[in-house]
């Protein structure tokens, strides 16, 4: 892994682009964190956030659907189908609990994430 | 609190980290810790209340802690990691499950009440005794009558003392008995306070100092301090209006409530006691399960006025209705609590005949005429819509069936049918759904989105889409991994922790022993937890995702196929083992569900299938709990349709009696693919059934006497999808792109180092959830 820093914020290459299913999600691994990746082909967007459910605490998120609610970017977990926003973490189904969202970028190929410690 | 931009924006000057410490009402200013001085026309103290904390000897040693704030719940759960027994004093609503934290936490549990009975405000003597008797089940120790005298130990805490002189070791005590008013700057400023504590207050939630008004749980009005967070909300309108020059006043609040205490529902509104009151009352008392009501009634027989419900308070809602709105009971009150027997019509007729001025959702203070009202003007058609427009229901959720009920009854009366949309990504349902798939031969759920739907899609959508691309085309699923649900995603079932159960295809129940001994083999090489289902076969647990290919791959080359267990689709034929063995079989039962599990098997539906053959009536593949079961007969086959285990089992109805077998397999064939044209996205067979106009007789006209001409069309299009089957998991074991998708990392190749087992019973299960 290398890191290249662009601005302030620090960029950690973390996969391929070609890795990620369009419209799906993929999990990587930095240091002992795990990060959910999404590639939103539909939207032509990315998000990363934490991999952890925070209902019931799994690792899972990678693995959940992606999609919209009235708009605003999502992914649900596959266990219990808890909706969190993409952009900003939020659950959407009203609960306290929330996530929490990376800095991502694409260039040449490659996916990078920010403010990793 | 609201973020800090709130009180900016409403012009709120909001000073944190200071508390007020000086009220000087001759210059109407406050003081504060710091020096700031700011002055006022009106005060309201709003200051809550602490934990009460009574001054038992022993009371400050180590290992007793109180339990209020969230870092008192920390204070508990670190203290608690070094202790095997916990003391909880006080047995009323915040003490018990004060008392479920302890438990939770693995302590041996005790809860020491001061009263005779368990939360003594809310329940009477019989009810109590129930919820003691269900909570004592869980095995927390419960004290009744106990006056602590002391708290013995050295330095930190090691027994009770009681008056009595009974003794209980413990490791540690949490303290529940109550609140305490936060009221010393009222006291120190000459505001007149209660024997016991708190601010008095008037109807108009004047302190003694008209310019001064307390509210909440420093409050104390008419000799009570209100612990609720709905009085609370109605104390504040009170004075908000006041403010507002309105002439508003607060009263006797009712203390209805309802809650889960330890997984048991307990309920108590209006006057739970009628000790003071000339009532007659009516009890139910069911000890084997745990049950106990009891309604009060105006002597009369008119009016409810108040009651208890322990164990089951499905009925609290209405009840809490019909007393708050002084609806006249009918002639049979007991049906309140019993339910309407004899097949009678429900008696209360529901919820429309509620008044408009009925509070429904207590949190945010919404009637029944707000919610008809707004369902009707706003075209709402969910509860979602409510929601969103009323408010109701985002409190603690518990009037969400009540919306429902209303929403269902407002639009029914309206005369609108309800909307069986199958999301906010598609205007249609998923009848019009499918025949779209295939007028238009559309194979990708991304096309239809495309040029049928709106937005990015989401996870109700895009499986109910993914299942019928499947039903109607056949192709590999995992040609579209996206809009699979997670089971179908990697063709197994995802359990706690994370890893993935596995079935292999075992048809009609029947085995060889290589085969047996071939599924032993794996499972003990890839240390998997086995379990025979209820589908006659083997399941397999605690597979990683990478790990998944590799079983496969070994089950395949053992002759196994992929079972379904994971899809929306054909699981099981179970069989009894009919006329070749058994000395009671009329047809051979067991040759004949290998035959059916072979042809549908991989067959996706709107819901998961199952199917049984017995040999004879007596029934021992239990056929007529099954989506379709067929039981042999001295001259053919029955084949019975649309039975049902789960949450509500149904008995299958008969479809057609003495067949022969390849009229049996004609109908089936009929009826499943007709099931899948036209059930609503996760309907199982008996709910289709409940739904259809015209029931079983509809349906057998349909199948048996084809009165739709369909009956070709459907037996043609079951064809294409018995001769297009291909297992799945064989494609993905000889396709390396496919392959590659199985791995919880895509930048390391190790597993999910956060998976977790422990040892139960010579196998393994996962760690809890969370642990």
């Amino acid at each position: 892994m290398e890191a290249i820093s662009v601005e302030t914020i620090k960029w950690v290459m973390v996969a391929k682009e070609e890795d990620v299913p369009a419209n799906g999600g993929s999990c990587v691994m930095y240091k002992n964190e795990q990060i959910a990746i999404f590639n939103f082909k539909k939207r032509n967007e990315w998000y990363a956030t934490q991999n952890m459910c925070p209902h019931k605490k799994q690792m899972i998120l990678s693995r959940g659907m992606i999609g919209d609610k009235e708009c605003e970017p999502k992914v649900a977990c596959p266990y219990h189908k808890k909706n969190f926003s993409l952009k900003t973490g939020e659950n959407l189904n009203g609960e306290e609990y929330s996530i929490k969202t990376y800095p991502i970028k694409v260039e040449d190929g490659n996916v990078y994430i920010g403010g990793l410690e | 609190m609201a973020p800090a931009d709130w009180y900016k924006e409403n012009g709120i000057n909001l000073y944190l980290n200071d508390p007020v410490v000086k009220i000087d009402r001759e210059k109407k200013a406050v003081i504060s810790s710091k020096g700031q001085t700011v002055s006022y026309s009106k005060l309201v103290l709003a200051t809550g209340s602490s934990c009460f904390i009574p001054s038992i000897p022993g009371i400050e040693k180590d290992g007793v802690i109180a339990y209020r704030t969230i870092e008192d719940l920390d204070d508990i759960k670190s203290y608690a990691a070094k202790s095997k027994k916990g003391v909880v004093i006080g047995g009323g609503l915040l003490g018990l499950e004060a008392a479920k934290a302890l438990m939770d936490l693995g302590l041996e549990t005790h809860v020491v009440e001061f009263a005779p009975k368990l939360m003594p405000r809310q329940l009477d003597e019989k009810g109590a005794i129930m919820l003691k008797e269900k909570i004592e089940t869980l095995n927390i120790s419960i004290h009744l009558n106990k006056n602590t005298k002391s708290i013995e130990g050295e330095g930190k805490v090691a027994k009770m003392v009681f008056a009595d002189g009974s003794e209980l070791e413990t490791d540690m005590i949490v303290v529940s008995a109550g609140i305490k008013p936060r009221d010393e700057l009222a006291r120190e400023s000459g505001l007149e306070v209660g024997p016991r504590g708190g601010i008095v207050v008037n109807d108009l939630l004047q302190t003694s100092d008209p310019d001064v008004y307390s509210i909440g749980e420093s409050a104390l009005y008419k000799g009570m301090i209100y612990g609720l967070v709905a009085p609370g909300y109605e104390m504040a309108d009170v004075v908000a209006n006041s403010l507002a020059g309105g002439s508003k006043t607060f009263a006797p609040y009712d203390m209805s409530t309802k809650l889960k205490l330890i997984g048991v529902d307990v309920a108590s509104f209006g006057d739970p006691f009628c000790t003071e009151q000339e009532h007659q009352h009516i009890v139910f008392e069911d000890k084997t399960k745990g049950i106990y009501k009891r309604v009060n009634i105006s002597a009369c027989g008119n009016y409810l006025l108040g009651g208890v419900l322990v164990g089951d308070a499905k009925d609290y809602n209405m009840l809490l209705q019909t007393y708050k709105n002084a609806i006249i009971l009918p002639p049979t009150p007991e049906d309140l609590i019993l339910g309407p027997r004899s097949g009678a019509e429900s008696t209360g007729s529901g919820v429309l005949s509620l008044p408009d001025a009925a509070l429904i959702c207590s949190c945010e203070n919404v009637t029944k005429g707000d919610i008809c009202s707004a369902v009707t003007y706003n075209n709402l058609e969910d509860v979602a819509g409510i929601k969103k427009c009323t408010k109701a229901g985002t409190g603690c959720g518990g009037c969400v069936p009540m919306l429902n009920d209303l929403l269902t009854a407002t639009l029914k009366a309206s005369g609108k049918e309800v909307n069986k949309v199958l999301c906010e990504h598609f205007s249609y349902s998923r009848q019009e759904v499918l025949a779209i798939i295939k007028s238009t031969e559309i194979k990708t759920y991304d096309e239809l989105l495309m040029k049928y739907g709106n937005g990015d899609g989401c996870e109700v959508c895009k499986p109910a889409v993914a299942s019928m691309l499947a039903s109607t085309w056949n192709d590999m699923i995992l040609n579209q991994d996206t809009i699979q649900d997670t089971n179908d995603k990697y063709l197994a079932n995802i359990q706690k922790g994370g890893t993935y159960s596995v079935v292999p295809r075992i048809p009609g129940g029947e085995i060889t022993p290589e085969k047996l001994i071939a599924i032993g083999v794996i499972a003990k090489k890839y240390d998997l937890y086995c379990k025979i289902t209820g589908g006659q076969r083997i399941d397999l647990f605690g597979a990683r995702v990478d790990e998944l290919p590799l079983i496969w791959e070994e089950l395949i080359e053992a002759g196994f196929e992929s079972g379904h267990a994971y899809g929306k689709s054909l699981r099981t034929v179970k069989s009894c083992v009919g006329s070749t063995w058994c000395r009671f079989g009329l047809h051979d039962s067991v040759t004949f569900a290998i035959e059916i599990e072979e042809r549908y098997k991989g067959l996706r539906a709107p819901h998961k299938l199952k199917s049984a053959v017995s040999g004879c009536v007596r029934e021992c593949a239990e056929a007529q709990g099954k989506d379709f079961g067929i039981i042999a007969t001295d001259k053919g086959w029955n084949l019975y349709v649309c039975g049902n285990g789960g949450a509500k089992p149904q008995h299958a109805k008969l479809l057609a009696s003495d067949i022969d077998k390849e009229t049996c397999i004609k109908y089936i064939d009929r009826f499943l693919m007709f099931y899948i044209r036209t059930a609503e996205p996760l309907n199982r067979t008996s709910t289709w059934l409940n739904k259809l106009e015209g029931g079983i007789e509809y349906l057998k006209d349909v199948i048996v006497n084809d009165s739709l001409g369909l009956g070709e069309q459907l037996e043609k299009e079951m064809q294409y999808m018995v001769d297009t089957y291909k297992c799945e998991w064989k494609d993905v074991v000889e396709n390396p792109a496919k392959r590659k998708k199985f791995t919880h990392f895509i930048n390391s190749p190790i597993a999910d180092p956060t998976i977790k087992f422990q040892a139960m019973r010579d196998q393994k299960k996962p760690v809890e959830w969370g642990a």
